[in-house]
């Protein structure tokens, strides 16, 4: 059984609709990444799964459970996590602070499993007493990702990791998504830099205007000619 | 019929048929409209007891003045989104500078115990000019301040001000004569009724006003609050429906597009502010003509800030009619409800029963927010 | 001058303890309250029923500490008006604010709501208790105890001191060391966030009014004590309330704290040279200078 299954979502910003009927399949423990232009519909895919945008026709259907309609505070509670693009952390709360509240609808002990989050950003747990706000972007973008971690999800979503972030940051972030993955967590990003996403996703879609155009394993995503020259800038 | 009836039959005939105008969506039944308010306020005020006619001269007269404030208002929250909670400071001060301006310096005995900082002795005209631009004085820094900040800082610097002014205009004895009140601001257009009449008059129309006499005033002051709020929608209009008014409508829906259009958005802000304290300034002025003595208590928040903006959301904002239409509906119940608590209830209860009617009002701002947040007669979109 | 720093720090604590409530409802739940006031003012007259109508009725003691107006009365007054106008506060909210909230209206629009809010309360109070100026205790005499350097300070001025620094204290741990402290901070970082994390933030509003509600309360109890009670009272707070607030940069409690000591102090030192009819006028010119020079706030970053 498929941990996620969209079949033929409909969804939009108010009277705009932006996707029409676009699907997607995670198996347990893939890495799904979705690429295409910008205006593609891809933000608004993974915002629509999480129940941020209402679904106009179409079902979601997570772990079995048909989640379509549902809002966020509930999908979280069965166990899928949701990393926006930008303004991913609260800045004025120090990292275990954000990690805290990563964990705020957990009523058992999380101490434990807040330490095996800092065993996978080593560099934030030396900084665990500093406001999120005075971090560095990438590190921000750890805290982001470490806080949604924080429910020990089976699926993450995660909006454009490495956006805005250096070139060398960027591998890190790659590193880190990698090494979660291994733990037993499926991932669905949407990625500009689609040629080092789709290296190491088992899974990749290409959206274009609303639409499912391509699909395939990353590496053959990779190899298509048409998609290199069309989606992969040559 | 006397003249004076005859003035109020026609004045009221006009008031309702541009009121009753408002309604109907197409020109044939705003037509109708028309006729039929014009027919029923025209021929009520024609033919009704003297009494009647006491009883709602005062009322009409006061709801025009309202009518302007709520105008005023419309400009800065309806076309432009600015939360204005000092209403009542601008129409204050509009009273007292063109108090200061019509009425001359105090001599002998009661220059003992009126004190003013000026007293022009102009005409009415020159006290309402000067209102709207000393509400504007006071309106820009304001505006320049607050404006580029977030939105609620520019009601919370109107609070401020509103709050400031009134201290400074109740302890400032040399100002405007506080904590006393001012008295002796002259009627405008008094000396149409005065025997001998204004000497500036042609000759035939001072013939055709002998009838009157001192206690007809009413009826000029009637005349004169219609014909300024008709002049004054008139003009909004007109600006409204300018690309000046489009533009402020734009930043309105949406700041940061209007932004990107190149629109300098804090400059059209700060007009429509200014603008709107100008005309609310005049508000003021026209409030002097009805009363002889002021002073600043008379001008309360509850009154003059609380229910303008209640009949603005009731009216509609945005739409200019909405805005003269909610003044008049709202001020006809709160006169009507005055009417009915008088006769009615018992004398131990009439402090509580003002109070409850405060309260209503208050009911009534957010029942309009959460049931018909767009007004009585909703803006109408796309028609400039 | 030291003696009217001293009375600028008791009237300061009682605006930080109104500001501290009105920052954190404008932080988490995005919007002026201007209604806050009002709040303080019906905080202030339900402690009057308990202490002048309730309490004798069930025969709570009448004996007070020597040379205060603190006894039982008040004491217990204290954190029963709080509950009540915290329960208050959050019926307005669900009343008034979340359908308001749930249509996704302007800050602006629910600012409105909040002045259609505030002229029913206060309305409600005028029709309650009249617009008479009103004390807890009348006849009361409270000496004055004589410190050094000509300072004259009444044991229930002290107690206002000691009680509202310790509210704050309170605050503080509670924002700090408890999650749902910490969840309050995190709406008000970003409510859209804290939602995606699954924070239950309709919760977090209510107990944001409960809250600011009930420090509220105190503070109007508070005022009561130290002066008069009246039904505009809350209304004229405002200025002073919104000055703390915007210098001690909005959704930062601890900077409604010390906005609200320095607001006081000013006010209060302001009539040696002032009229002291004008000390709203000069929170509202602190105002104007914290707009000019620091928008943000002593303790925001860049905005």
């Amino acid at each position: 059984m498929a941990l996620l299954e969209v079949q033929g979502i409909v969804s939009g910003y108010g009277g705009m609709e932006i996707l029409h009927g676009v699907s997607l399949k995670v198996e347990p423990g893939q890495i799904v990444t979705i690429i295409g232009p910008n205006g593609a519909g891809k933000s608004t895919l993974l915002k629509t799964i999480f129940g941020l945008l209402a679904v106009k026709s179409g079902r979601v259907t997570f772990n079995g459970t048909d989640i379509t309609g549902w809002s966020p505070d509930r999908i979280v509670r069965l166990g899928m996590c949701f990393v926006p693009q930008t303004e991913n952390v609260f800045p004025s709360l120090t990292v275990q602070e954000n990690f805290e509240m990563g964990a705020f609808i957990r009523t058992d002990d999380y101490r434990a499993r807040m330490e095996e989050v800092f065993t996978l950003f080593p560099d934030l747990k030396a900084r665990r007493h500093v406001k999120a706000g005075a971090l560095s972007g990438g590190q921000r973008q750890m805290v982001a990702i470490g806080r949604a971690l924080m429910l020990d999800p089976k699926l993450l979503l995660l909006d454009e990791p490495s956006a805005g972030l250096a070139p060398k940051m960027v591998e890190l972030v790659f590193e880190r998504i990698k090494e979660i993955n291994k733990t037993g967590v499926a991932i669905v990003m949407v990625e500009q830099n689609a040629r080092e996403a789709l290296k190491f996703s088992d899974w990749g879609y290409v959206l274009v205007s609303g639409e499912n155009r391509f699909e395939d394993t990353g590496p053959a995503l990779l190899q298509n000619e048409e998609i290199g020259r069309l989606y992969l800038g040559g | 019929m006397e003249l004076m009836r005859l003035i109020v039959a026609v004045t009221f005939g006009v008031l309702g048929g541009w009121l009753f105008s408002f309604f109907g969506r197409s020109v044939p039944t705003r037509l109708g409209s028309a006729i039929v308010g014009a027919l029923l306020m025209g021929v009520t005020m024609g033919f009704a007891p003297r009494e009647w006619m006491a009883y709602l001269l005062t009322p009409t007269i006061t709801a025009c003045m309202y009518a302007i404030l709520t105008l005023g208002l419309n400009i800065q929250w309806g076309l432009t989104g600015l939360f204005n909670i000092g209403v009542a400071a601008f129409f204050a001060v509009g009273a007292f500078t063109s108090a200061l301006i019509t009425k001359p310096m105090p001599t002998g005995l009661a220059a003992e115990y009126i004190k003013q900082l000026f007293g022009l002795n102009l005409p009415f005209l020159a006290g309402a000019l000067g209102a709207a631009a000393i509400c504007a004085v006071i309106a820009l820094p304001i505006g320049l301040l607050t404006l580029r900040l977030r939105e609620d800082y520019l009601a919370i610097a109107t609070i401020g001000i509103a709050e400031s002014l009134k201290l400074v205009f109740q302890n400032e004895r040399w100002l405007a004569n506080g904590p006393q009140p001012l008295p002796g601001i002259p009627k405008p257009l008094i000396c149409l009724v005065d025997d001998p009449p204004c000497a500036w008059l042609p000759g035939f129309v001072k013939e055709l006003l002998a009838p009157l006499d001192s206690r007809d005033y009413s009826a000029i002051l009637l005349v004169l609050l219609v014909l300024s709020l008709m002049g004054i929608f008139w003009l909004l209009q007109r600006v409204t429906q300018s690309p000046w008014g489009r533009v402020l409508r734009a930043i309105r829906e949406d700041e940061g597009a209007a932004a990107m259009c190149g629109k300098n958005v804090f400059a059209f802000k700060l007009q429509a502010f200014v603008l709107g304290a100008c005309v609310m300034g005049v508000g003021g002025a026209l409030f002097t003509a009805s009363v002889s003595t002021i002073d600043f208590g008379l001008f309360h928040p509850m009154n003059y800030t609380f229910m303008i903006w209640v009949m603005l959301m009731a009216g509609g904002s945005g739409n200019h009619k909405g805005a003269v239409f909610g003044a008049f509906a709202i001020w006809a119940i709160w006169t009507g409800t005055t009417f009915l608590s008088d006769a009615l209830v018992p004398f131990q209860f009439k402090t509580q029963v003002f109070y409850v009617r405060y309260l209503l009002v208050g009911v009534l701002l957010i029942a309009i927010l959460l049931f018909r947040p767009q007004g009585i007669l909703p803006e109408e979109k796309g028609q400039s | 001058m030291l003696e009217l720093t001293v009375y600028g720090i008791i009237y300061g604590s009682i605006i930080a303890l109104g500001a501290i409530g009105l920052t954190l409802i404008y932080g988490i739940l995005r919007f002026a309250n201007f209604a806050h006031g009002d709040l303080m003012s019906v905080g202030a007259y339900i402690a009057l029923f308990l202490i002048q109508v309730l309490f004798p009725l069930l025969g709570v003691p009448q004996e007070r500490l020597s040379g205060t107006s603190f006894g039982w009365p008040l004491i217990l007054a204290m954190p029963l008006s709080a509950l009540v106008t915290a329960l208050l506060a959050i019926a307005l909210d669900q009343m008034f604010y979340r359908p308001l909230r749930a249509r996704r209206a302007s800050p602006v629009i629910i600012a409105m709501a909040s002045l259609g809010a505030a002229f029913i309360v206060r309305n409600l109070i005028y029709i309650i208790w009249g617009p008479d100026k009103i004390n807890y205790f009348p006849g009361l005499y409270r000496p004055a105890w004589q410190l050094p350097f000509d300072v004259r300070i009444r044991p229930d001025e002290l107690i206002i001191v000691v009680l509202a620094l310790s509210l704050v204290a309170l605050v503080y741990l509670f924002l700090q060391k408890t999650k749902l402290g910490k969840a309050m901070r995190a709406t008000a970082d970003n409510p859209d966030l804290a939602r995606v994390t699954g924070i239950n933030t309709e919760q977090v509003r209510l107990w944001t009014w409960g809250i600011g509600a009930g420090l509220a309360a105190i503070a109007g109890i508070m005022y009561g004590v130290n002066a008069q009670l009246y039904p505009e009272m809350g209304w004229s707070f405002l200025l002073p309330l919104f000055a703390a607030t915007v210098l001690g940069t909005v959704g930062n409690p601890y900077g409604a704290l010390v906005g609200g000591l320095v607001i006081g102090v000013v006010q209060r030192v302001s009539t040696v040279w002032l009229n002291p009819a004008y000390q709203p006028a000069v929170a509202f010119l602190i105002l104007i200078v914290v707009l000019l020079v620091r928008p943000q706030g002593i303790f925001g970053g860049r905005s």
